[in-house]
């Protein structure tokens, strides 16, 4: 036998699948959109609130708000004052948050709220250049002290790293000489670190970073301590050197720039409350995708309207893919090629049963007038005309009978695509004719199954959600109906259809 | 239930649906090809020309207002057929018998009205018959009166013989007889008796009615093992002429035997169904792919009508 080679073809219809798999999987992995549709993802929400008297003035407040934390992402930020101008202001590597007002008076409380997710990837930002030690200066008989506190940490590391532990480590109250006693008192042992660290040539600053526990109240911030290594700031905690930022530790406020600035007020205080959310992953995914601007592959930058179309348009595939089954491998006949689809369309707008019963309605009432119709002897496109305003007609009047009779689910009937309903009628009808009431039934029921089918595959929440998050699935679909179109086995009607033959066998 | 597996199949060589749309349909037969066939006015002038004989055609009604010299023309005639051009199936063919004062009498014997038979031509016209509804033409053509002979075996209608062309070779043919069922018309999925014939001899192996075998004509009663077609050799050279006539490489042609013309070609079709497979008992994979096998095919239409004869007579 002659063959062509096919395998150019199967090539192609393999790397249609794959391309569409694994660009699923890479946007899964790198916007996580979920795979399924319930799934939740931690979020926190934080709340700082900014207390203080004000004068009888105006009042300007600047907060310091989390810029990039490592080990973070923000989601959302927003700020809850009544009366007061807000905005966001980027400066220098600092991002203040600025509440202003012209006349203020007694006590004032601000609120600023913003929803982080944890993530392990997300490092902090790089700084736009790089920093440099300052220069301190010593009175004696401190420089002494430190002179030789340095020599003994510098001798025993070799990188800004574990020069920094070393410092720690002597300053602690256990190793402590007489050099670090006469140094340290308790409230400036963190200052008194930066600026050891600076002499001795290493960039470091404070931070701040809150404690993530769920349903706390009125925390405050712990200090921490950050050096800069030459390629990025690394965080230690200043107690008992562990370098790192630890899990459920949210740097608030990274630089040099104080938390909170209060021009006009005073008693002024920072708080924070925290709750631990849940929100549905593909939301997240979604206001992501708007966020870094990877918007432009879904269909999430569209508008609403246009989405809502889409999410319908996407799910065609999954109901051609199974007439394209359906035909081709198991072998039912249905009356036209794709009306199946287009029924099971209508049925996903108006649920199974209410779109059965005003389909089946429709499609009997139009065949009893399509009796009369055809005894009128009409020309073809006039007859198709008449149907299709007598289809629209047999619509209105039984969304008004249902309506009135208290049953919504009759205006549904209007969902249906009204000229596919009158060359249905019309086809029909025609059958009928010629072919007897046996062939319309088993068409008109191999129709009706397959729409049913279609309908409950579109219908279920995951192809909804994996079509429209995942349109590039349908490479895949594409793949498989190629394939089908390259099936030359024997239909599974066509085992029943050749029964006789066995006696030749 | 009753199935039949898939590998007995095989084993059979039957020939499915799949595998006749992608290997031989959409392989052997030119897209442009199709309307040759699809259009039985273009059909008839296709084939005259290689000498293949149809029934004579009397007039074709090409626009509405011409149904009106279809009755002038209709009146001085005793039988005749009214066909879509575009029709598939037998559908929309109306065989009229003789007439009886201002009725036309039908081949099953009900009198239809003029009025009623200019309204099926508009029916014809605007599509109703064709394939996809689109504008025909209606055909009216001389009455095939069937050789006595094959005529007997058949309930009203016409017997026709249904011959499979791959590749200009003849590779499979079976007679359809009409019955009560099938309304007259030699169309087996409404219900006509196909009846396999041996394509060596022309004599029937075995016949089907539903894709069910029998013995006897449901209708007539008459024994069906025993027909054997006249001139067998010149039907079947006749169906290979038709490759050359329309190109096409995998088609059903539909002969009929005229008892004053002797064979004449019907229609052809460029889907041919896969009942004559059940009507033979046979499956024709092992033929097709004896021709696509074959090194040298022949040339001319007698040369491969011999050729079968001898390779599949036996088969």
């Amino acid at each position: 036998m002659k063959s062509r080679s096919r395998l150019p073809f199967y090539v192609a219809v393999f790397l249609l699948i794959a391309a569409g798999i694994s660009l699923a999987v890479w946007r899964h992995i790198e916007l996580g959109i979920p795979w399924l549709t319930g799934e939740q993802r931690p979020v926190w929400m934080i709340e700082a609130r900014v207390d203080f008297d004000a004068a009888d003035n105006a009042v300007q407040a600047s907060l310091n708000v989390p810029d990039q934390p490592p080990g973070f992402r923000i989601l959302t930020e927003q700020a809850a004052s009544p009366g007061y101008g807000f905005s966001i202001i980027e400066k220098s590597g600092n991002r203040t948050a600025e509440w202003t007002k012209r006349n203020v008076s007694g006590p004032q409380t601000l609120y600023f709220k913003a929803q982080f997710i944890p993530d392990e990837s997300a490092l902090g930002r790089k700084p736009a250049k790089e920093p440099k030690a300052r220069n301190v200066f010593w009175e004696e008989p401190q420089a002494t002290a430190v002179r030789e506190i340095l020599t003994q940490a510098k001798a025993r590391s070799s990188t800004p790293e574990s020069m920094t532990r070393e410092l720690i480590r002597l300053m602690q109250p256990d190793t402590r000489t007489q050099n670090t006693t006469l140094l340290v008192a308790e409230e400036n042992y963190l200052d008194l670190l930066v600026d050891m660290l600076n002499h001795s040539g290493i960039p470091a600053r404070t931070a701040d970073g809150l404690k993530l526990e769920d349903a706390r109240r009125r925390q405050s911030l712990t200090p921490f301590l950050q050096i800069y290594n030459g390629q990025r700031w690394l965080t230690f905690d200043p107690s008992n050197a562990e370098q790192g930022v630890p899990e459920s530790l949210l740097l608030w406020r990274q630089g040099s720039a104080s938390l909170l600035d209060v021009v006009g007020g005073d008693n002024s205080e920072v708080s924070f409350s925290m709750l631990r959310q849940t929100v549905p992953a593909l939301q997240l995914a979604t206001m992501q995708v708007e966020s870094n601007g990877l918007g432009f592959l879904s269909f999430y930058a569209l508008p609403i309207e246009e989405q809502s179309m889409f999410r319908m348009l996407l799910l065609l595939p999954l109901g051609a893919l199974v007439v394209a089954f359906m035909r081709i491998v198991i072998g039912i006949r249905t009356s036209g090629t794709f009306m199946p689809v287009l029924i099971a369309v209508a049925f996903v707008q108006t649920t199974l049963v209410p779109g059965l019963i005003a389909f089946l309605s429709v499609v009997s009432i139009g065949l009893m007038m399509r009796g009369y119709l055809s005894s009128l002897n009409l020309l073809l496109v006039s007859r198709i005309s008449a149907l299709i305003i007598l289809v629209i007609f047999i619509t209105a009047g039984l969304s008004i009978i249902g309506y009135q009779m208290g049953f919504n689910t009759g205006m549904t009937v209007t969902f249906f695509p009204m000229v596919i309903i009158a060359w249905t009628i019309e086809r029909m009808s025609i059958l009928w004719e010629e072919e007897g009431a046996h062939e319309v039934a088993i068409q008109g029921a191999g129709s009706l199954f397959v729409a049913i089918c279609a309908y409950l595959l579109m219908s279920t929440p995951l192809a909804g959600h994996l079509t429209f998050n995942f349109p590039e699935l349908h490479f895949a679909v594409l793949g498989l109906i190629l394939l089908m179109g390259q099936y030359t086995g024997y239909k599974l009607s066509e085992l029943k259809r050749f029964t006789p033959m066995r006696v030749y066998d | 239930m009753d199935w039949i597996s898939p590998r007995r199949l095989n084993r059979l060589g039957m020939l499915n649906m799949n595998r006749r749309n992608v290997d031989y349909i959409a392989r052997y037969n030119e897209r442009s090809s199709y309307p040759l066939v699809d259009n039985k006015l273009k059909t008839k002038l296709a084939v005259a020309e290689y000498g293949v004989t149809t029934p004579r055609l009397l007039q074709v009604v090409r626009q509405q207002h011409e149904i009106s010299h279809f009755r002038e023309m209709a009146e001085g005639l005793g039988g005749f057929a009214i066909k879509p051009a575009k029709g598939s199936g037998g559908k929309g063919i109306t065989v009229i018998t003789g007439r009886d004062d201002d009725y036309y009498i039908k081949a099953s014997g009900t009198r239809i009205a003029a009025p009623d038979l200019e309204r099926h031509l508009t029916n014809i016209l605007a599509g109703l018959y064709s394939l996809a509804g689109s504008p025909d033409v209606a055909i009216v053509e001389n009455l095939v009166e069937s050789a006595p002979s094959l005529a007997k075996f058949s309930y009203q209608g016409v017997p026709d013989i249904r011959i499979v062309v791959f590749q200009g070779y003849p590779v499979m043919a079976m007679l359809r007889l009409a019955t009560k069922d099938s309304d007259g018309k030699a169309n087996l999925h409404q219900g006509a008796v196909g009846v396999g014939l041996d394509i060596g001899t022309g004599r029937s192996l075995n016949a089907v009615q539903f894709n069910r075998p029998i013995t006897l004509h449901p209708d007539t009663g008459l024994a069906l093992e025993n027909i054997d077609i006249e001139a067998w050799e010149d039907m079947l050279e006749m169906a290979a002429r038709c490759y050359e006539a329309t190109g096409l490489g995998y088609m059903g042609v539909d002969l009929v035997v005229d008892a004053n013309e002797g064979p004449l070609l019907l229609e052809l079709n460029a889907r041919p169904g896969l009942a004559i497979q059940m009507a033979n008992g046979r499956g024709l994979l092992p033929r097709l792919r004896n021709i696509e096998s074959l090194k040298r095919p022949h040339f001319t239409p007698r040369e491969r009508a011999n050729y079968v004869m001898d390779a599949f007579g036996a088969l």
